[in-house]
């Protein structure tokens, strides 16, 4: 197509725009990035202006990696983000690819029951009174069995199910598998789009998991990431306490700025390494059956 | 999602009418795998999402730990009464209707011109690296998105702050003051969720016909002039759909952010019915009450959401459910 000196003009503005918008999303970023860098005496130095350290040090990564308080939290979180994740993805999809095949019974009812968990919630206190009472305070399991799956995803992935044609299944029942085996050996490896972009939501949750800790977790050596970061970066901040920080801080001399901007790099790194890989599916795991085409 | 879910759902010839006691046994024994298939979900949903529901019935109660659920007094609205009465609530509700309809009025509207101009890029390789970055923050936790907030905006070494000063400006209190607290909370979701907010209207983008464009082009439309009378008409619908559903949600503000941007100073304005449900409930123990705000939340809640749906519908869209 032609392109005319308005249309020119138009395309320069909307790029220089569109970089600018990414470049106000990546600042802060980059900015941390930089700070969890910093020798700590530039930092309090130039008073917290360092947009290009003149000194790299990984001070403040290796002191952090020694602490004992952030080491296990990780792992913590860690557990949570790949048991969880197989766990959810295995029952989010289990129960979307049952109740896409037409010949189960009471798949209608059953259908209208998790449609309605999306629109009324019972609010904080009877799930809270629910986990205690079940005896999953201070468990881990408080943090994956209460939101094992959701109702949208369960009717995000049936739609991508009912695409599958019942031939397949089929093929696989002459074969001599159940409906077991069909699920676990056609189904799923054909379905590796939808778990990657819902396995990538999955993990994205667990691996941010903050309130349920808040709620269910009072032990701290099972603390998952969030919640140790929490203490570090806010507490000791604006609000009073912020025992284990300020512990941490107090040992050491390494200043709370530089500290805690490397924990929340560690803390962001995993999203970001698999971000280039999973990228191309959770747009279409978003989009599925929602937008048709 | 609708139409293909109502389509599977509602096949008529598939359920046969009332079958006889051995042929639904029959049936359960030919699918008795499918049905382990489907067993987990299904008590996941009976035991975290319908026990809770069930539990609601604490906030007509005067509940005692002790007592249980079975024994413990029954108060009638009491409760609701006394929340009612109380001052707590006009500020709670100003302050989550604020929050609320900031958002919808400052945030809402970027992710659709964004996803315009995305659409106006030709470059395909510009487009993709830049789609990247702004979708990145929505991933991040809101722990890591208020570390972030307290890094650039500190009084004392935040780097805006410090920019403020070297150019003539006074320093300025973003994190405890009550004139800006609820700006700051906007600005936040305008970061984390814009970029993110454009898949959904790209997607609607690309599903517009290219020969409107083509015919728009015939008839001497520039660039601009196809993006006003072809793009944004063609993803009216979604624009109106996603809108009505975000009104659906307006008691929804968002917990853990305001949990972590909370503070002594601010608290006046930052108190949500969420916040205050966690602190009288969790902090203080007082879970009948506690439930009765949450319940009182959700029955309004689920009221707005079934509303804004039958708006969506009446808006000749299909709405969600």
């Amino acid at each position: 197509m032609k392109r005319s000196p308005g249309g020119r003009l138009f395309d320069g503005f909307n790029i220089a725009f569109l970089v600018a918008a990414a470049a106000v999303t990546l600042f802060p970023l980059y900015y941390v990035f930089a700070v969890s860098f910093t020798d700590p005496t530039e930092y309090i130095a130039k008073r917290g202006f360092v947009l290009f350290p003149q000194h790299w040090t990984l001070d403040s990564y290796r002191y952090l990696l020694s602490t004992s308080t952030f080491t296990r939290a990780t792992l913590v979180s860690v557990f949570l983000a790949s048991v969880g994740t197989a766990l959810s993805l295995i029952v989010t999809s289990a129960l979307a690819y049952g109740l896409s095949r037409k010949r189960l019974m009471g798949r209608r009812a059953i259908m209208l029951m998790i449609l309605f968990t999306l629109l009324f919630n019972p609010g904080l206190i009877p799930p809270y009174l629910l986990v205690r009472d079940l005896g999953l305070i201070d468990s881990l399991w408080s943090l994956i069995l209460p939101v094992l799956t959701s109702g949208w995803y369960v009717a995000l992935m049936r739609s991508f199910f009912d695409g599958i044609p019942p031939e397949l299944e089929e093929s696989g029942v002459i074969d001599g598998s159940s409906d077991i085996g069909v699920f676990f050996r056609i189904v799923l490896p054909l379905s590796m789009p939808a778990l990657a972009a819902f396995g990538l939501f999955y993990a994205v949750a667990y691996w941010n998991t903050f309130f349920t800790a808040v709620l269910y977790i009072n032990d701290n050596a099972k603390w998952p990431l969030q919640l140790v970061l929490q203490n570090m970066l806010i507490d000791s901040s604006t609000q009073a306490g912020g025992s284990a920080a300020a512990e941490m801080m107090a040992e050491q001399q390494i200043p709370p700025e530089t500290l805690k901007m490397a924990a929340v790099v560690i803390a962001t790194l995993p999203i970001v390494c698999v971000y280039p890989f999973l990228q191309k599916h959770f747009a279409k795991g978003v989009m599925l059956g929602s937008v048709k085409g | 999602m609708s139409a293909r879910a109502k389509a599977a759902a509602g096949h008529p010839a598939q359920r046969a009418a009332a079958p006889s006691r051995n042929a639904v046994l029959s049936r359960l024994r030919r699918d008795k795998y499918l049905y382990a298939l489907v067993a987990p979900g299904v008590l996941f949903f009976l035991l975290f999402k319908y026990v809770p529901m069930w539990g609601v019935v604490i906030s007509f109660q005067e509940y005692s730990p002790y007592m249980g659920v079975l024994h413990s007094k029954w108060v009638g609205f009491e409760q609701f009464a006394r929340f009612f009465s109380d001052r707590d609530f006009g500020t709670l509700f100003r302050n989550t209707m604020a929050i609320s309809l900031l958002n919808l009025i400052f945030f809402f509207p970027l992710p659709v011109l964004l996803s315009l101009l995305l659409n106006e890029l030709r470059n395909a390789y510009v487009k993709k690296w830049i789609q990247s970055i702004v979708y990145l923050p929505h991933f991040l936790s809101w722990v890591i998105v208020a570390g972030i907030s307290f890094l650039l905006l500190s009084q004392s070494s935040g780097i805006i702050n410090q920019l403020l000063v070297s150019l003539g400006f006074g320093k300025y209190d973003f994190l405890t003051n009550e004139h800006s607290f609820w700006a700051l909370l906007t600005a936040q979701t305008i970061w984390k969720e814009t970029g993110w907010g454009t898949i959904i209207f790209l997607a609607a983008i690309a599903g517009v016909d290219p020969q409107l464009y083509e015919a728009a082009k015939m008839d001497g439309a520039g660039r601009l002039r196809q993006a006003w009378h072809v793009t944004l008409p063609g993803i009216r619908s979604v624009v109106v759909i996603l809108l009505i559903l975000r009104l659906g949600h307006v008691m929804d503000v968002g917990f853990e952010q305001v949990f972590l941007m909370m503070n002594g100073a601010v608290s006046d304005v930052a108190d949500v019915f969420e916040t205050y449900v966690y602190r009288l409930g969790i902090q203080q123990g007082q879970f009948s009450f506690s439930t009765a705000v949450g319940l009182f939340k959700s029955v309004v809640g689920l009221i707005l959401v079934i509303g804004a749906n039958r708006l969506a519908k009446r808006y000749g869209e299909e709405g969600i459910y």
